[in-house]
C-alpha cells in the first residue's frame, strides 16, 4: 500500500498542474469566478482547519509519551520537562521491568520463529502440490483465524491451558498466539511461493538434492522478504497482545511488558508515573522501529494492510 | 506427476510438511471454537460442586443470558460502541482525512499519516495508559486544557470515552484503505464534474463513491469485526462504572474468568462466535470476487 516516493509524486503532481490550468482559463471577473474563487478560498481555510483539528487529535496524547519519561517530577498533565534520564536508569533497576521485558522477547520470539517456520513449510508443500480442495482449507482456515478471536476463545483457551498444563508457562502463551496467527501466515507465504519460479527447483533436483535441501537452499532465499514480514508481523503482534498473557498467566514473573504496565497503575496504588512514562516509552520503541523497518525496506505495509 | 508437483515434493512429504501447521491451528484454533459450544451448554464454573463435575443445562444459559438486564445492556453498549467508533467514527474520520490529504504530497502529509499510524501501532497497553494520562480527573491534560479540573472523564461519560478512544485507535487503517482506494479514481473525473459546477458533496456521491463502493463495504465489515472483539478498553474502564462501559468482550471476561461462571460465559462467547461468522462470510465473499487479503 506504501507506494515508492517517486511514483506518488508522478501521480500526484498531474492534477496539480491541472488546476493550474484551470485557474488560468477561469474569468477573470464577474460573478461565476468570484463565487469559484470564494469557494477555493473557503476549501483552503476548511482544509486546514480540519487537518489542524487531526492533528491535535492525534498529537494530544501522545505528547505526554514524549515529555513524562524524561521529566524529574512527572506528573499526569503534560507539561515541558525538568530534562533527565535518570528515570531509565530506576527503570532498568525495577526487577519486575527487567523480567517482563525479558518475557516479552522470550514469547514474541518463540511465536514468531513457530509461526515462521511452520507457516514456511506448509505453505510450501501447498503451493508446489497440487492437493484437491487446497484453496478451500485455506479460506476455511483464514476464515477461522478472523472468527475465533481472543474474545470468543476466551473461556476454552483458558480450559485447554489449565488441562494442558499450560497455564503460567511461557509455552502456552506462545503456542495460543501461534494458532492465531498461523492461518494468515500460511495465506500470505503461500503467495509469496506461487510467485516464485519452478524452474530452479527442477533443476536442483535433476543434481540430486533433497526436498529439504532445495526449500533450504532455493526457495527460502528467494521468498526471504515474505518470510521477515511474517516475522515482523508476528513479533508486533504478540508484543502488544494483552488479553491472551493477562488470562494465561497468573504469575507476574511470567508476565509480558504488556501485562505488566497494566498491572504497575492499577494494583500499584499511587501509580509511579515515572517508571510508568518510561517504560510505556521503552515497550513502544521496537514496535515502532519494526514498523519503520518493514515499509523502508520491503515497500508495504504489516500489521494490518497487505495488498495483492 | 511433473505437472502437478514440479519440485518432486511428493504428496506423502507434502503432508508432512503442513501437518505440523495444521495440528497447531487443530488445537489452538479450531477445537476451542468447538469447545465453546459444548461448554456453553454447561453449567460448568471455576471452583465449587460445578466445577468438579459440571452437568449439561442444554439452553439454560442462553435463556438465561436473554433474560438478563446486564447482558442485555452490555449488548446495547456494543452496538453503540461499533456503530459509533468503529462504523460511524473511524470509517468517516478515516475517510475524511484520506480525502483532505489525497495528491497533496509534502510534510503535512507525512507528519498527519505517520501521526495516525502511530496510534495504531502502539501496543495496546500503552495507548490504554496514555488515554488514561490524557483523561485523568485531578490532573489529566484534557482537564489543565479546557480548564475543568476535576471532570472525571471516565467515571461521567465511559461509553463516550471508550468511543473516542476507539476512534483514535483505529483510524488509521480506515486512512490507509481509503487512501489506496482514492488513487483509483481518475482525478480528471474530478476536475469534469467540478467544471460542470459540482459541489465537494456531489463530487463524492457520484464521481467518487461508485468506484469504491467496495473499498468502503471491505472496511466497515474489517473494522466493525474488530471493533466488535477488541478488549483494549477493559484496561479503560474494564467495563465500569457500574457496567457502563461493559462491551460484550469486558462482559465475558468480567462473567467468565473474574466471576467464574465458565459455562455462562462460553454461551456468550459462542454469540460472539456466530455474529463473527456472518461478518467473516459476508468479507470473504468479497474477497473471493476481487482478490485483495487484509489481515488482521
Amino acid at each position: 500500500m506504501t507506494r515508492g516516493e517517486p511514483e506518488e509524486s508522478a501521480e500526484t503532481r498531474r492534477p496539480k498542474r491541472d488546476e493550474g490550468r484551470h485557474r488560468r482559463v477561469e474569468p477573470p471577473a464577474g460573478r461565476a469566478g468570484g463565487t469559484a474563487m470564494t469557494r477555493h478560498v473557503l476549501g483552503t481555510i476548511g482544509r486546514a482547519t480540519f487537518l489542524a483539528v487531526v492533528l491535535g487529535f492525534f498529537s494530544l496524547p501522545l505528547l505526554w509519551l514524549a515529555s513524562a519519561p524524561f521529566d524529574a517530577h512527572p506528573s499526569i498533565t503534560t507539561s515541558l520537562p525538568e530534562f533527565t534520564f535518570g528515570n531509565f536508569r530506576s527503570l532498568l533497576d525495577n526487577p519486575y521491568v527487567v523480567s517482563s521485558l525479558r518475557n516479552s522477547l522470550l514469547q514474541a520470539a518463540g511465536s514468531a520463529v513457530l509461526v515462521v517456520v511452520l507457516a514456511a513449510l506448509a505453505a510450501y508443500a501447498l503451493s508446489r502440490v497440487r492437493v484437491p480442495g487446497r484453496d478451500a482449507l485455506l479460506y476455511v482456515l483464514l476464515l477461522l483465524s478472523s472468527v475465533v478471536t481472543g474474545t470468543a476463545a476466551m473461556v476454552p483457551l483458558f480450559e485447554l491451558a489449565t488441562r494442558l498444563n499450560l497455564i503460567d508457562t511461557h509455552l502456552g502463551v506462545v503456542l495460543t498466539l501461534s494458532g492465531g496467527l498461523l492461518p494468515a501466515a500460511i495465506f500470505i507465504l503461500k503467495d509469496f511461493m506461487d510467485g516464485t519460479p519452478t524452474s530452479y527447483e527442477e533443476s536442483a533436483r535433476v543434481f540430486g538434492a533433497s526436498p529439504l535441501q532445495i526449500l533450504r537452499h532455493i526457495v527460502i532465499p528467494l521468498v526471504r522478504p515474505g518470510l521477515a514480514t511474517i516475522a515482523v508481523w508476528a513479533v508486533a503482534n504478540v508484543w502488544g497482545s494483552f488479553l491472551q498473557p493477562f488470562i494465561l498467566l497468573r504469575d507476574p514473573d511470567k508476565a509480558p511488558g504488556a501485562v505488566i504496565l497494566y498491572t504497575l497503575y492499577t494494583e500499584g496504588g499511587a501509580p509511579r508515573l515515572d517508571l510508568i512514562s518510561t517504560f510505556s516509552l521503552l515497550y513502544s520503541l521496537p514496535v515502532v522501529v519494526m514498523y519503520v523497518f518493514v515499509s523502508r525496506r520491503y515497500g508495504f505495509r504489516f500489521h494490518g494492510g497487505i495488498k495483492r | 506427476m511433473s505437472q502437478a508437483d514440479p519440485s518432486g515434493l511428493g504428496r506423502a512429504r507434502a503432508v508432512g510438511f503442513v501437518l505440523p501447521g495444521l495440528v497447531l491451528i487443530g488445537v489452538f484454533l479450531v477445537f476451542p471454537a468447538l469447545w465453546t459450544i459444548y461448554l456453553g451448554l454447561t453449567d460448568y464454573r471455576l471452583t465449587g460442586l460445578a466445577a468438579a463435575d459440571p452437568q449439561v443445562v442444554g439452553v439454560d444459559n442462553y435463556t438465561t443470558a436473554l433474560g438478563d438486564e446486564r447482558f442485555r445492556n452490555s449488548l446495547w453498549l456494543t452496538l453503540q460502541y461499533v456503530l459509533g467508533s468503529a462504523v460511524i467514527g473511524q470509517a468517516v474520520l478515516g475517510f475524511a482525512i484520506a480525502w483532505v490529504l489525497r495528491n497533496r504530497p509534502g510534510p503535512v502529509k507525512r507528519i498527519t499519516e505517520g501521526l495516525v499510524l502511530l496510534a495504531w501501532i502502539l501496543p495496546s497497553s500503552v495507548v490504554a495508559f496514555l488515554w488514561i494520562a490524557l483523561l485523568d480527573r485531578d490532573d489529566g491534560t484534557l482537564n489543565t486544557l479546557l480548564h475543568t479540573p476535576g471532570f472525571a472523564w471516565l467515571l461521567d461519560y465511559p461509553m463516550l470515552s471508550i468511543i473516542v478512544f476507539n476512534v483514535w485507535r483505529g483510524t488509521a487503517f480506515s486512512m490507509m484503505l481509503y487512501g489506496a482506494a482514492l488513487e483509483n479514481v481518475p482525478p480528471s473525473h474530478l476536475e469534469t464534474a467540478r467544471l460542470a459546477g459540482a459541489s465537494t458533496l456531489q463530487q463524492l456521491r457520484d464521481v467518487v463513491f461508485p468506484r469504491i463502493k467496495g473499498h468502503v463495504l471491505t472496511n466497515l465489515l474489517l473494522i466493525s469485526l474488530w471493533t466488535f472483539n477488541d478488549f483494549t478498553s477493559f484496561q479503560l474502564t474494564a467495563g465500569g462504572p457500574e457496567g457502563r462501559s461493559e462491551i460484550l468482550p469486558v462482559y465475558i471476561y468480567n462473567v467468565a474468568l473474574s466471576g467464574g461462571q465458565l459455562g455462562f460465559g462460553a454461551a456468550i462467547s459462542f454469540l460472539v462466535l456466530l455474529i463473527n461468522l456472518v461478518f467473516a462470510f459476508v468479507y470473504l465473499r468479497l474477497l473471493r470476487d476481487r482478490r485483495k487479503v487484509v489481515v488482521p
